[in-house]
């Protein structure tokens, strides 16, 4: 998953600190696994590099941890492009997906036109899988099999996702 | 396993079947009508020969008593005639009676003796005088209407009778002097071959409601199954379960039977109303036997407990489901033919040993074997459907759908057919007893009905006064030409001859050549012909001789008997004994048939022959012949007959003897058959809309893929037809065969093998109706909402 | 691939009752193209399918087959059309359990008065085809799910149709029966150039066709051809 494009994703709604960047990041992706401070500095100097975010303001007393950030317009298309480009099909690809539909649904964007991209696309891997396996020995049956029960899953999920939508957007917006 | 785990399991069942649903509710009130049809059908049967008896009671009970002969008048003495005289369609029964006394016994139903030139008429005939329909009839009865007769004097309520008090009886035109009414009361109710019909009939529907019971137990199969599994679920043994879906048939049968002592009870009210077969009677007279009710009281709740029991026996209820065991069992028909024999075995042996006269019948064995007989046809038919669609082929796809289900499930259809084969089989027997019966009293007369329409006959002082009358017939309105005849006898003259114990005697007939050309085939006729007839023993006449001891031509007769009987009575001798003697002239001619069928035999002779003046007591005959164009011709050649003489008597001719009545009572049993086949045409209805809802799915994806209505329309046609066409070979079959053994049993004869065609019709009718009421249900079921999985 | 359609719908609305089973709904079938209609049950997938299968007339909009239009047909020509054109596959209770698997099979040509013994010839073919001609002689109650399936699916394809309508037709089996089914069925529409319509809530399923549609509350997503 992209810390970055995350990052960028929740500057959306406004010129934040970086410290606040890693709570909102936490509370809403993190769980289980909160952010590293560091990373939040790394990313956000790599973003300032790239004419992604810029510095909105400095409080007294110095370190990074005082740097109010706010996005760019280069930034605000990164993260449209980011969402609207399905991820490559592959196993564990929820935590991103996750985080697109949610900072999709903060940022008003179509999180069920995301989820269909993405169901399109794992679809098509699927289908070719399946000629693969069609044309295959019974070695590649298994192989693509095996994937194919694992894309399987993850468009289950997406279906799921789908369905709750509206709840979701409900609760983030809490 | 105690009375009260079974009381308690039946009782249970009883509820569900009243509080189990809408389908459950049907089951039991579809079960109620069927077994209340049968109930009532069997109790009416079952009335039948009581109703008989009763009228047979009555009929003594108001009939003079001549068991003591009464030489003398007396004070409560009175000479009587009985008269019956047809109007229209109706009978009616006459008593005239003559007092000699004072104080003469009063009529049964009568309050009072009426005066003389009045009578006393039962409510019926009273309303028939009253209405306009009666005009022609009053003027029959010239008598007053004084009052009218109570139960005790009538037949039934609808019994057409009246007593009137004349003057004109004397020794010489009574039936008999009397001093009291009622002769002794038969004591046996009924022949042999009453009860015969009885008891076949008692059997006859008995049966298909046990067969429809056995079918209702599975209708609305799915819920119940439900409610069974949910049973076993909870912890009831297979048994119990069973138990309580017997108490679901249970409920139905007892509320059948209530049904059917209601139907019963509001049928004995009509019991009036309706004169079928002569019958006619009063509510009170209409009582079962009392062992034909009790058994059917009680076999039909006990059956439905028993015949549920083992249809249930090829169904596992499982705590999950109901299974019905799939895997046919192959059909024997070795078991099925046993029974079919074993019934034959029981019947054959008595066939002629019902003697009509006889008073009672092997009642067990008559019932057991009918009734293994019929459960044996009943039992053959699954067999017969499995066995005959196996050889089917297949044809268009309507009938292969068809042929092809009958093949894998033939018992659900043959179990809802073989109600109707019991029904058409029994109906078919019964028809054929009925016929026998109805041949009975209703021969072929032989008389000639083209020639002469009505028979009258009249005492006559003497031969002009009966010329003077066969002159009144022919001056009748409605009347086309009167055959009229003189008739006395001619007696041998002289001393008896040893062994004779009277005079030889023979007929003599004076008429014109055209009337006597009624009784005789003569070669040529003009006046002053005389004939000899002979009739060569037809018709067990006596021989030849006999007419030719007293009558040749050329021989002298004598016209009055010359040697009667002391206990005639002793007239005024009339001088020496007139004798004529046969012209040598008189030719020997061959008898035919008169216009009443009967061949007559004597002499011949044309008016002017003989003097008819001579003859002793003639009396006047005339055969008229009607004008079918006057509707009531018949009706006032009768009242001539009674304005020439009271004692007057008139028969009417036909080419057969029917009493109308037979025809309503095989209407009746074709009335009850139809019945009782509806009932099974509604459970085969039910039977298949449940099999249609139960393929919901396969007939929309049929439907999906372009299947034409039409063609499953007829594959429930041939599903329904195939079945009950078999069932109706067998019912005629076996009806048939077991008409045969029964009237065999009588010593009758089949009178027409056709009784069987308005039963097929019945069932063919049965097929389209099922067929056509299940279309409905079919083409909605059609519709793709059966596809919908969400 | 031709690109001018075989069968299309546009803006089809089907309600049941109170309940919405289509609004709006569009889509498109070219000439011997397997597409999948997914979605979640109770979108209207089968409802769409009755409907391009003439089954069920939908309350508003055109369907179109092969310059035609479905809607306006009578109930006559739909059930002629369906027995020419059509074939169909369904999840089960399809195959009727009176008659052996052959002659199932060759209740379409039947339908369509071909004599008995030419139309069992061609079932028989058929059966070879799908690898179950050893069914032939079974009843549909004694042989396996997925060899039911098969039967079906030669059913639908007995005729030569140009269309297999195919409403969830592995929804009963297991995996390795539904690949097995579905191998076949896309293979011999494949081979005749009958066009599939997959009705499905399966995603390894629809990855047979070559496109896929998405039912969500009666409305289409179809990227190509959504309204």
């Amino acid at each position: 998953m992209s810390i970055g494009h995350t990052l960028l994703g929740l500057l959306e709604s406004g010129p934040r600190h970086g410290y606040d960047l890693k709570r909102a990041f936490d509370e809403k992706f993190g769980h289980d696994r909160p952010l590293h401070y560091g990373q939040v500095y790394s990313t956000m100097s790599r973003l300032l590099k790239n004419g992604l975010v810029v510095v909105d303001g400095i409080e007294a007393g110095g370190g990074p941890e005082r740097k109010r950030y706010a996005i760019t317009e280069a930034g605000i298309t990164d993260v449209a492009q980011w969402l609207t480009t399905p991820e490559k099909p592959e196993p564990y690809l929820q935590s991103t997906l996750y985080t697109k539909v949610v900072l999709a649904l903060l940022t008003g964007r179509g999180a069920a036109e995301l989820l269909d991209t993405q169901r399109a696309e794992h679809l098509r891997l699927m289908r070719e899988l399946t000629r693969r396996k069609k044309n295959g020995d019974l070695a590649d049956q298994l192989i693509c099999d095996h994937a194919l029960f694992h894309l399987e899953a993850d468009l289950r999920w997406l279906e799921l996702t789908a369905a709750r939508l509206d709840r979701l957007a409900e609760e983030i917006r809490r | 396993m105690t009375l009260r785990t079974w009381t308690r399991d039946l009782a249970l069942g009883a509820r569900f079947a009243v509080t189990g649903g809408r389908s459950g509710l049907l089951r039991t009130l579809l079960t109620a009508t069927g077994v209340g049809f049968g109930v009532a059908l069997l109790l009416l049967a079952s009335s039948l020969p009581n109703m008989l008896f009763q009228r047979e009671v009555r009929e003594s009970a108001r009939a003079v008593d001549a068991s003591e002969t009464v030489a003398a008048p007396r004070a409560d003495s009175f000479l009587h005639l009985g008269r019956v005289t047809g109007y229209r369609d109706d009978v009616i029964s006459g008593l005239l009676l003559t007092p000699e006394g004072e104080s003469p016994a009063v009529p049964p139903g009568a309050a009072a003796f009426p005066a003389r030139g009045e009578m006393l008429v039962s409510p019926a005939l009273r309303d028939l005088l009253d209405s306009p329909d009666g005009a022609l009839l009053k003027d029959r009865l010239p008598y007053k209407v004084a009052g009218t007769i109570g139960p005790e004097g009538l037949i039934g309520p609808a019994d057409l009778r009246y007593v009137a008090h004349v003057g004109f009886l004397t020794t010489d035109n009574f039936d008999g002097r009397g001093v009291r009414y009622g002769w002794s009361v038969p004591e046996e109710p009924m022949n042999a071959f009453l009860i015969l019909l009885v008891v076949v009939a008692c059997v006859v529907l008995l049966l298909p409601v046990l067969v429809f019971i056995a079918t209702a137990v599975r209708f609305g199969g799915e819920q119940r199954d439900r409610r069974l599994a949910a049973l076993r679920l909870v912890g009831a043994d297979t048994a119990t379960t069973r138990r309580i879906a017997a108490g679901e048939s249970l409920a139905g049968a007892l509320l059948g039977l209530l049904v059917g002592l209601g139907l019963f009870a509001v049928a004995r009210q009509f019991a009036g109303a309706f004169t079928i077969w002569d019958v006619n009677a009063y509510p009170s007279d209409v009582v079962p036997m009392p062992a034909l009710a009790a058994l059917a009281l009680l076999a039909v709740p006990v059956s439905s407990v028993v015949v549920t029991l083992f249809a249930l026996r090829g169904v596992v209820i499982e705590p999950l489901g109901v299974v019905r065991t799939s895997t046919p069992r192959r059909r024997r028909l070795w078991w099925r033919l046993l029974l079919l024999a074993a019934g034959a075995a029981l019947l054959v042996p008595l066939m002629g040993e019902v003697q009509v006269s006889e008073t009672s019948i092997d009642t067990v064995g008559v019932v057991t074997g009918i009734t293994l007989a019929l459960i044996g046809l009943t039992t053959l038919l699954p067999w017969l459907v499995e066995a005959g669609v196996k050889r089917l082929h297949a044809g268009p796809v309507a009938w292969q759908l068809a042929v092809r289900r009958l093949q894998l499930s033939s018992g659900t259809a043959a179990r809802a057919v073989s109600g109707i084969v019991v029904a058409a089989t029994g109906a078919i027997a019964l028809q054929m007893l009925f016929q026998a019966m109805e041949s009975d009293f209703t021969e072929v007369t032989g008389q000639d009905v083209s020639r002469a329409q009505i028979a009258v006959g009249v005492d006559a002082g003497t031969a002009d006064e009966a010329r003077a009358m066969i002159a009144r017939f022919e001056h009748t309105k409605g009347v086309t030409g009167v055959t009229g005849i003189v008739e006395s006898h001619v007696w041998r003259p002289g001393p008896l001859k040893e062994g004779e114990e009277f005079a030889p005697m023979t007929s003599l007939r004076i008429g014109d050549c055209a009337s006597l050309a009624e009784f005789a085939t003569l070669p040529s006729c003009t006046d002053g012909d005389v004939f000899v007839f002979l009739s060569h023993g037809a018709q067990g006449n006596p021989d030849d001789s006999y007419v030719t001891r007293a009558a040749r031509p050329g021989a002298m007769v004598a016209l009055r008997d010359p040697h009667p009987h002391p206990s005639e009575p002793k007239r005024a001798e009339g001088g020496p004994l007139p004798q004529w003697r046969i012209p040598a002239t008189a030719r020997v001619v061959d008898s035919r048939p008169d216009p009443t069928g009967m061949y007559q035999y004597g002499v011949l002779a044309t008016p002017s022959a003989i003097g008819a003046a001579r003859l002793d007591e003639p009396d006047a005959q005339a055969l008229v012949r009607l004008d079918p164009a006057v509707p009531d011709a018949a009706d006032l050649v009768r009242n001539t007959a009674e304005a020439v003489s009271p004692t007057s008597w008139v028969r009417t001719l036909a080419d057969t003897q029917r009493d109308a009545a037979f025809g309503s009572v095989r209407t009746g049993i074709l009335v009850g058959s139809t019945l009782t086949m509806l009932l099974v045409a509604a459970s085969l209805l039910v039977t298949t809309l449940e099999q249609l809802r139960d393929r919901k799915r396969l007939l929309s994806s049929l439907v999906a893929f372009g299947t034409r209505r039409s063609t499953l329309s007829w594959s429930v046609l041939w599903q329904t037809a195939v079945p009950i066409v078999l069932g109706l070979v067998l019912a005629v079959a076996g009806g048939t065969g077991l008409g045969v053994v029964l009237l065999k049993m009588g010593g009758q004869q089949v009178q027409d093998w056709w009784v069987s065609l308005p039963v097929v019709g019945i069932g063919l009718g049965l097929i389209a109706a099922v067929t056509l009421l299940s279309m409905p249900v079919l083409w909605r079921l059609m519709r793709a909402d059966g596809l919908r999985t969400e | 691939m031709s690109s001018t359609p075989l069968l299309t719908a546009t803006g089809l609305d089907k309600a049941y009752g109170a309940t919405t089973a289509l609004a709006r709904a569009s889509f498109a079938l070219r000439a011997g193209e397997v597409v999948a209609i997914m979605g979640p049950s109770g979108s209207g997938k089968s409802t769409l399918l009755h409907c391009l299968a003439g089954i069920v007339r939908p309350d508003a909009g055109t369907i179109t087959y092969d310059g035609r239009e479905l809607t306006t047909m009578s109930d006559t020509a739909r059930s002629a059309l369906r027995r020419t054109d059509f074939g169909f596959v369904f999840q089960f209770g399809q195959l009727v359990p009176e008659l052996t698997c052959v002659e199932n099979v060759a209740l379409p040509l039947r339908l369509n008065g071909e004599k008995r013994k030419a139309a069992e010839a061609r079932a028989a073919e058929w059966m070879a085809r799908l690898e179950v001609d050893d069914t032939a002689h079974k009843r549909p109650g004694e042989i396996s799910g997925g060899q039911g399936q098969r039967v079906a699916v030669a059913r639908a394809l007995v005729t030569a149709p140009r269309v297999i309508f195919a409403d969830e037709p592995t929804g009963a089996l297991d995996s390795l029966n539904g690949e097995r089914v579905m191998q076949l069925l896309t293979d011999a529409s494949r081979d005749t150039g009958a066009a599939v319509v997959l009705v499905t809530h399966e995603a390894r399923v629809a990855a047979y066709s070559d496109r896929e549609i998405v039912v969500r509350d009666g409305a289409v997503r179809d990227a190509e051809w959504a309204a």
